[in-house]
């Protein structure tokens, strides 16, 4: 089960075991992390679920498609390292993921 | 209100998402104390609007809906009871009366009970092969259906209708999409946005009837439907989506105050200080829109709960939000903000009669009050800005393919200016 660690905007942060395949959005609203809602479900139509994602494993990810980018663009507090959770699906390589949530959002 | 306590029970009737948002909240509040969804359905909690997008095209399994799996569930202490219909509130003694004839006490009580799909008045309806869009249960009697070359007829050019004619179309299914009125989409959009979804659907195979006029079904299971100019659309099945009713009755059988669905005020209260209610049931005041209204959105479902858990544990913070809505239909995204009823002005982004993508703006006395978007997120999201601050914005500027709406989204568009600073 690889684990993905939320930093919240106060520093304190919360580690959570996702399942490979689920989203992190779903590995977040599962266990109850605050401050990601995913009010579409993960259809990439809310951007509520936006986190900013440690450089190291930025680089790691499949790259935005058309829509995300453009949703990321009006998201809360949006920066260089910014993607939709909901659109990040769950690799084993993806174990110790970690992503920090805008503090506007929480 | 009283306030909570570890020892106090919280019962949520109803399993959609007003109700486990509610019950997540809780917990993240650092509720304590016991909490129970009671649910009509098997299932707990879970994600409805993919019933006619990914779940009806099997792209996504059913524990995929779930808005927490059965062990998270148990992790943080939420407990669920399925196929448990709530038939009477006694207030007084703070019991609910269940349909398998047993009771559970409350201290405090969410009403989340949603809606159910309104069924066809025309004879013939209740027939084994019509069938709702509300449900899990729904979904896998209509998926036995969804065979390629199979003929479906789809009664209603709603969100419900439209998603279900693109996943069933590009199943390789015979798709009639019938509408009464005389352009789909009607009640929440305009003609330009309305004929750019005709046309989407008839480009991709669906036969798209408005103005149908339905007389009746022949045979039992149905074997063809009946227009009333005479017309017979021979089908193996029906897909009937042509709106919601307000799950009300037990809470008005209760003595609750429900006008066009169960009165709250901002804080998510009812008439009975113990009671509070979320979601499609609720009718609510809306600063927005200045004045009450019942919203079918999971957006409203969430948010609301959200502020009726906070409300049960003691936070005094009003739920004001701008409604919004989406739609995914083939490659199309639909995405809406703010309700247009009322605008007298529309602006049109682009072009929709050569484009896959625009947007159409609503402006009343000036103010930006909504917009709609096709694939196009950027301005969806600072329309959604621009909406909830009600910026009065250029209508030349909002036509301008060459102004990004990023450009317009600053404090100057603000109707209201900011205080000066003290």
């Amino acid at each position: 089960m690889p684990k993905i660690v939320f930093v919240q905007p106060d520093g304190s942060s919360q580690t959570v075991d996702a399942t490979v395949g689920q989203s992190v959005m779903e590995a977040a609203t599962g266990n109850l992390v605050r401050g990601i809602v995913g009010e579409c479900g993960g259809s990439c139509s809310c951007a509520t679920c936006h986190v900013h994602v440690d450089e190291a494993w930025f680089t790691q990810l499949p790259a935005p498609d058309e829509m995300e980018t453009g949703m990321l663009e009006g998201a809360v507090e949006p920066g260089p390292l910014s993607r939709l959770s909901c659109q990040i699906a769950m690799t084993e390589a993806l174990d110790g993921l970690r992503v920090s949530i805008p503090a506007g959002q929480v | 209100m009283s306030e909570l306590t570890a020892d106090s029970t919280v019962v949520i009737v109803g399993a959609g998402q007003a109700g486990g948002e509610a019950a997540s909240e809780l917990r993240k509040l650092g509720f304590a104390g016991r909490i129970l969804i009671l649910g009509e359905e098997a299932q707990p909690p879970y994600k409805r609007p993919p019933l006619s997008k990914a779940y009806l095209a099997g792209t996504v399994q059913e524990s995929g809906l779930y808005v927490m799996q059965t062990a998270q569930l148990e992790k943080v202490n939420i407990e669920f009871r399925g196929n448990a219909r709530v038939t009477r509130i006694d207030r007084a003694s703070k019991t609910l009366h269940l349909a398998d004839g047993s009771t559970q006490a409350y201290d405090k009580l969410v009403l989340a009970t949603g809606g159910r799909a309104r069924t066809l008045p025309v004879p013939g309806a209740d027939a084994p092969n019509v069938y709702v869009l509300r449900t899990i249960a729904d979904v896998e009697k209509i998926k036995a259906h969804c065979q390629a070359g199979k003929r479906a007829v789809i009664v209603g050019g709603g969100f419900i209708g439209l998603e279900g004619a693109a996943v069933m179309v590009k199943l390789g299914l015979k798709v009639t999409l019938l509408e009464g009125l005389p352009r789909v989409l009607a009640r929440v959009t305009v003609p330009q946005v309305s004929e750019f979804f005709e046309r989407a659907h008839r480009e991709a195979g669906v036969d798209l009837r408005t103005g149908a006029q339905l007389a009746g079904f022949e045979g039992s299971p149905v074997t063809a439907v009946k227009l009333a100019d005479g017309t017979r659309i021979e089908c193996d099945f029906v897909v009937v989506g042509i709106g919601l009713i307000a799950n009300t009755e037990v809470a008005q059988e209760a003595g609750l105050v429900v006008d066009n669905g169960i009165v709250v005020d901002e804080f998510a209260r009812t008439s009975d200080p113990e009671i509070v209610a979320a979601g499609d049931c609720t009718n609510h005041p809306s600063e927005f829109l200045g004045g009450r209204v019942r919203l079918e959105s999971v957006q409203n479902a969430m948010e609301q709960g959200r502020i009726a858990a906070r409300t049960l544990f003691g936070k005094n913070e009003p739920y004001r939000t701008v409604p919004w809505f989406w739609s995914d239909q083939y490659d199309l995204k639909l995405q809406m903000v703010g309700l247009s009823n009322a605008h007298d002005q529309l602006v049109v982004r682009g072009d929709p009669a050569t484009q896959r993508n625009f947007a159409v703006f609503y402006l009343k006395d000036g103010k930006l009050i909504a917009a709609d978007t096709v694939s196009r997120p950027q301005d969806f999201m600072f329309a959604k800005k621009l909406v909830a601050e009600g910026a009065r914005i250029d209508p030349a500027q909002l036509a301008d393919e060459s102004v990004a709406l990023k450009t317009l989204a600053t404090p100057a568009t603000l109707a209201t200016p900011a205080a000066p600073a003290a």
